[in-house]
């Protein structure tokens, strides 16, 4: 019996190790770049450290005089990022609660048209809209905003994902049929009945797509559009460092962002009370 | 968000008895492929009447609800509610309270909030609303539970909360789609009594579909026997068990022993007995008789022409198996305390009770000599 106790302690001890052991190891992974572009940009130019280029960064009046272009990508990326998740939100959900509850044949098509733009690479994928947003320039202006159209087709196969397993968990059918024989319209049951009940599912598509967009670089350079990345890379060919510091704002800023909005889907979670 | 505009016949007072209407189905017919979910039926049910719709899988009997619902469009055929086709008119404005055979409390509610959800879509002031989502909490006896989430009720609970839900809004129907299949034996029985006083209390007109006919027997004023898209017999609890119209319904309810026998005129001889048949049975010559196991007397006899196969204590009561000279197996209900005075290849005496029963031509009935 007290082997058998012994045993047990070793194998916990052991898996102990190997958790923070791969843990360490992530954490790494993750730290190591970060903590080169801050080596990085606190580099002075005869040896040492200064904070020259983030007083330079955080210094708007500067920032707007000598680098314009960090401002409109910022705006930009800002831009797209609304406008994206709020395509992707009133386009899938809905469509997505109505396939399960009245084309639930038609359920894997849809599923693989969402996959499908994972498997185009971005370059095929500008090849094809292309000629689509000579269109959309010539109907709705430059704007960079416009980009949030390819941006949705970007994310959807996250978004898809994400919202796919927050419908599979309730019986959307049969709470739809409940809402309605109470007397709801399809937009009642939709908006009080199937968001609430998948808002956490909303958030992690939103998650995704936000960090998505805030990273593109490639579609929005194809298309000689503005975005953050675009600024970035821009910003590099004439001064490396505030570039490395604008993308490690940037970085800081994306999690800042997607921990505020976890936050706010804990809070408005947490008015359930815990099971007795 | 503006919510659906829904009509509203209740007047909120809390006195809800006896406003019942009456709903007909009239030749409804539902195709899915080349199967026919509903085949013709026509089903008239009186204002304030319980009808259970019974069947096996596949009858057609959800269907029907739904088609009643809205939630299902028949292809050809009528929904009249009080005199009213509604035929065309969408579920959310047909006032019908439904009960779920899933769990369908929202789960982002309380249960306060799941019976207050109606109300609030018909803009019941709050105040009158709070008293009339108490009232019904308190029919169904879960006061105590009514700001707890459905995660935090039982499975009989949250059945309770969908039926106060359902009948919160004061519905012209009460439509219940198998609700207690998802619960275990005790609560089942217990919340079907409670369905039926409920339903006794508040006078509302009800459609119950079940597959199990003990449900269906014990609740009820009328039981519908589906089978096939359509009706097979409409009739109270104790004539569709007594007199069952056809040998299918005196099949799927209850027990039955198909035995020969000889018909002659009204009256059939089978085990030397002569038994009246009931209407619809066949008039003459060989038959098989539809005959209940509580409708066969078992003696002990050493000279007996039947053999016992087994004897089961089944708590109330006690089911003998046995065989006849002839290779008829036959059920018999027997006593529990004499169940332990029959052992398998004792001789007994079966002879059948003088209630009527029903007469099939022999190709209508199975095999007699199958196993039952």
């Amino acid at each position: 019996m007290a082997g058998t106790v012994k045993l047990r302690a070793a194998r916990r001890r052991k898996q102990t190790i190997f958790r923070r052991l791969v843990v360490a190891l992530v954490g790494l992974f993750f730290a190591l770049p970060i903590v080169g572009m801050v080596e990085f940009t606190t580099r002075a130019p005869g040896g040492g450290r200064t904070l020259d280029t983030w007083a330079t960064l955080f210094d708007l009046g500067v920032i707007n005089a000598d680098y314009p272009e960090l401002k409109t990508g910022l705006q930009a990326s800002a831009g797209l990022v609304v406008l994206t998740v709020a395509i992707m939100l009133v386009m899938l959900v809905p469509t997505m609660t109505w396939v399960r509850l009245r084309l639930p044949g038609m359920r894997r098509l849809v599923e693989f048209i969402c996959i499908l733009p994972l498997t185009i690479p971005a370059i095929v994928l500008v090849v094809g809209l292309a000629p689509v947003y000579a269109w959309v320039a010539y109907f709705l202006g430059e704007s960079s905003l416009w980009l949030a159209f390819a941006y949705v087709v970007l994310v959807l196969p996250y978004a898809y994902r994400a919202l796919d397993a927050g419908l599979s968990a309730i019986d959307v059918k049969t709470l739809a049929e409940a809402a309605r024989s109470l007397g709801a319209g399809w937009p009642t049951v939709m908006w009080r009945i199937i968001l609430p009940n998948v808002r956490t599912a909303v958030l992690s598509a939103s998650f995704l797509s936000v960090a998505l967009v805030l990273g593109e670089f490639t579609i929005a350079s194809l298309f000689s559009r503005d975005n953050l990345q675009v600024a970035i890379n821009l910003l590099g060919k004439r001064d490396s460092s505030i570039a490395i510091a604008a993308a490690l704002a940037a970085l800081v800023l994306a999690f800042i962002v997607l921990f505020a909005m976890s936050f706010v889907g804990a809070a408005r979670g947490s008015h359930r009370p815990k099971e007795n | 968000m503006t919510p659906a505009k829904v009509p509203h016949s209740g007047t909120m007072t809390g006195n809800d008895a006896g406003h019942g209407v009456a709903v007909n189905l009239v030749n409804l017919r539902r195709s899915y492929g080349t199967i026919h979910a509903l085949d013709g039926l026509t089903l008239d049910i009186a204002p304030g009447e319980f009808v259970a719709l019974l069947g096996p899988s596949g009858c057609g009997k959800t269907t029907a609800l739904r088609v009643l619902a809205g939630l299902e469009d028949a292809d050809s055929g009528r929904v009249e509610v009080g005199g009213k086709d509604i035929t065309s008119v969408p579920t959310s404005a047909r006032d019908m309270g439904m009960v779920f055979q899933a769990y369908s409390l929202f789960p982002h509610m309380t249960a306060r909030q799941n019976v207050e959800f109606g109300l609030r879509l018909r803009h019941i002031p709050s105040a009158r609303r709070a008293a009339r989502a108490s009232q019904m909490m308190d029919l169904v006896e879960l006061s105590d539970h009514a700001d707890r989430y459905a995660h935090q009720l039982s499975g009989g609970q949250q059945q309770r909360v969908a039926l106060a839900r359902a009948l919160a809004i004061e519905p012209q129907v009460l439509l219940l789609d198998e609700p207690l299949s998802a619960l275990d034996a005790k609560v089942r029985v217990q919340l079907r009594d409670e369905i039926r006083r409920i339903q006794l209390e508040v006078g509302t007109t009800t459609v119950f579909v079940t597959h199990d006919q003990e449900e269906a027997l014990a609740v009820a004023d009328r039981v519908g026997v589906m089978r096939a898209g359509n009706l097979e017999q409409l009739a109270s609890p104790h004539d569709l068990y007594a007199r069952p119209a056809t040998p299918f319904v005196a099949d799927f309810v209850g027990l039955t022993n198909r035995l020969r026998a000889t018909v002659e005129g009204q009256r059939a001889n089978l085990m030397g007995t002569s038994v009246p048949l009931l209407p619809g049975s066949v008039l003459r010559g060989g038959a098989l008789v539809l005959i209940r196991p509580e409708s066969i007397a078992v003696t002990a006899d050493p000279a007996g022409r039947t053999t016992v196969v087994s004897a089961s204590f089944l708590g109330s009561t006690g089911s003998l198996y046995a065989v006849t000279e002839s290779g008829e197996n036959v059920m018999a209900q027997i006593d529990n305390d004499t169940v332990a005075t029959f052992s398998p290849g004792d001789r007994v005496t079966l002879v059948p009770r003088p209630n009527p029963a029903l007469a099939v031509a022999h190709e209508a009935g199975a095999d007699t000599t199958a196993p039952l």
